[in-house]
């Protein structure tokens, strides 16, 4: 059992706050992702949880007992840093061991962990070596490894898959997935790359300037972003926003089209998946500026009532720049947001 | 074209002459010492000099056998080896401290410590004197030793410095997350990883105190190092008693500094900055 809980946490570097009052439970064996751009709060969060780095308010929980005025050694944790830090003094056997060693751990049960671990990460056939003589992949494994050894009750990984090249990072993204659901520890894992995040997460916190938007499942996250800026960051290409001025009680004006919306005053914005837009003999009146075929589908950018709007379309289409068409959003795709707040309006 | 392949040519040649100008520079009076130790005292008094050694020891037994000369180095050696010792023990922590916090007046801390190298020693020869005397650290070991130390600090300060900086950071956190307090991520991580630049900082600081001949001479009497006895007895003293005593001073410290050269170089990519 780690559940970890995050109340009110709030950091200051000088006079700038990187995280406002943040407050987020993990539940136990679940994988967490926070989500951001660089500079967003995540990776100082993640290190407030290890312990590497100090909130200026607040209070973190692991497993019912406060941590936050603990030395990283007696929070129950392991970390996986994004250059790997492997010991180069040491060989992989060794560094594996590492923590065991500081625990005391008796010669063969420490042998036993680090064989089990390193099988699991598949560098059995490694451990003799020393970092200088693995790849970045490798060591990667070898950092992995040395943190399941721990068996800690909370794993904490931070970008652990950026430094390794894009083959690599797929093959090792399956891997960690596997490795993680079957070591049952709670992990948080941090990263700016939104696939990585929804092929990983049980529950994603997409973080911006400091807060967390919006923690949720993958899916929820993608179908129901809870503000703009999430629904702009997430998804490749991001969703298409159109402005909609109020035409009556529930009707919305979108593009010169009347359309079914919610009951609210002033003006929202219109929001659609790319994928979510059809083309059709109806719907927004578009012309077409630029067409990117590519392959499995092809991406088109139209104007739409002078805004740039991308959807995805089938390749089969044969559509040229400069084309007047139609698109048809999925009625059901569609979502909205107050453009004061910002936030999703149901 | 050809004008310009002339001028590439010229400046080539102009570089290989520096180069083999300021090489000869070195290498020859060391050429010279190196010919004239190991020639029998005759030979070094004569006139023409021979281009070859005769490898004769007869002037370093000389050496060896004059009278006060082997106490002397005794002298240097002790001298050196506390310099090296205290300077490692104070400059280490401080290079560890530039390297790995910030606080405020870092910057002027750094530059301070270069600045120690820029005070004339002559200028503090009299009070420190009088200070030693008072205190009872006069004509000894461990007084020059001080005086030494702090010529040699701000090297190991920056050496250390420049060693701990290319420590990566994650690598004591790591330590840490694994059961490491800072003290034993210390000495479980980084000091392995560092040891051999910190013997390096220690060599230099030996030979800074091995060549020091203004306080040794002025600080100690009876205990007196190799460069301040030489100095003392130079002018009375043979020429093959010269030339093997520069023989024995140099000789060590052209090892030690080539040994640690690779370090010396990062000192100063460091100090540049």
């Amino acid at each position: 059992m780690a559940e970890i809980q995050i109340k009110n946490v709030a950091k200051n570097f000088g006079g700038y706050q990187a995280l406002h009052d943040i407050d987020l439970t993990i539940s136990d064996q679940e994988f967490m992702v926070l989500l951001g751009a660089s500079g967003c709060g995540k990776t100082t969060l993640l290190r407030i949880v290890a312990g590497l780095e100090t909130a200026t308010t607040g209070e973190v929980w692991i497993n019912g007992r406060r941590v936050d005025h603990l030395p990283p050694k007696e929070r129950g944790i392991a970390m996986v840093f994004q250059n790997y830090a492997v010991f180069p003094h040491l060989t992989v056997f060794e560094n594996i061991g590492f923590g065991l060693r500081m625990q005391k751990m008796p010669n063969d049960e420490v042998k036993r962990r680090v064989e089990r671990c390193a099988s699991l990460m598949h560098i059995e056939q490694l451990l003799k070596r020393y970092s200088g003589e693995l790849s970045g992949g490798q060591r990667q494994r070898v950092a992995v490894a040395r943190a399941l050894a721990m068996e800690p009750d909370v794993i904490l990984m931070d970008e652990p898959l950026s430094n390794l090249d894009a083959l690599l990072r797929l093959e090792m993204r399956a891997e960690l997935k596997g490795v993680l659901a079957d070591s049952k520890t709670t992990a948080i894992y941090v990263t700016h790359d939104q696939v990585e995040a929804m092929s990983l997460a049980d529950r994603i916190s997409v973080m911006h300037q400091g807060r967390i938007v919006q923690a949720a499942s993958p899916i929820e996250v993608y179908r129901n972003p809870a503000a703009e800026f999430v629904a702009g960051f997430i998804g490749n290409p991001p969703m298409n926003f159109l402005r909609a001025e109020a035409a009556g009680a529930g009707k919305w004006s979108v593009a010169g089209q009347t359309v079914d919306g919610p009951a609210a005053s002033g003006p929202l914005q219109y929001a659609i998946r790319p994928e979510d837009l059809r083309l059709s003999d109806q719907g927004l009146p578009a012309r077409v500026k630029l067409v990117e075929p590519l392959g499995a589908h092809l991406q088109v950018t139209c104007d739409v009532d002078g805004t740039a709007i991308r959807a995805v379309l089938d390749s089969d289409l044969t559509l040229k720049p400069g084309d007047a068409i139609h698109l048809a959003p999925q009625p059901d795709r569609v979502r909205w947001f107050d453009p004061n707040t910002t936030k999703a309006v149901q | 074209m050809t004008a310009v392949t002339d001028t590439r040519k010229a400046g080539r040649w102009l570089y290989v002459a520096s180069v083999g100008l300021l090489c000869a520079w070195v290498i020859i009076p060391l050429y010279f010492l190196l010919i004239n130790t190991l020639s029998s005292p005759e030979t070094v008094n004569s006139f023409p000099k021979p281009f070859i050694p005769e490898f004769d020891l007869g002037s370093l037994q000389f050496f060896a056998g004059f009278q006060g000369m082997l106490v002397a180095l005794k002298n240097s050696v002790v001298v050196a080896v506390l310099t090296m010792i205290i300077s490692i023990s104070i400059g280490a922590p401080a290079g560890y401290a530039l390297s790995r916090f910030d606080f405020r007046g870092k910057e002027v801390f750094r530059l301070l410590i270069l600045l120690t190298r820029a005070f004339p020693l002559p200028l503090l020869a009299l009070p420190l004197a009088v200070l030693f005397i008072r205190t009872g650290l006069d004509d000894t070991a461990v007084g020059l030793a001080l005086v030494h130390t702090t010529l040699a600090i701000p090297f190991a300060v920056l050496i250390t410095f420049s060693l701990f900086s290319g420590i990566p950071i994650e690598l004591e956190e790591a330590a840490w997350t694994l059961g490491c307090t800072r003290f034993t991520a210390f000495t479980k991580v980084v000091l392995p990883l560092i040891l051999p630049g910190i013997a390096a900082s220690a060599i230099f600081a030996f030979v800074i105190s091995w060549n020091e001949v203004f306080a040794a001479a002025v600080l100690t009497i009876e205990n007196r190092t190799l460069p301040a006895f030489l100095l003392q007895t130079l002018a009375e003293s043979p020429m093959h008693l010269k030339f093997a005593g520069g023989f024995i001073l140099v000789v060590p410290a052209l090892i030690f500094i080539f040994a640690v050269r690779k370090y010396l170089f990062a000192m100063w990519g460091i100090a540049n900055r």
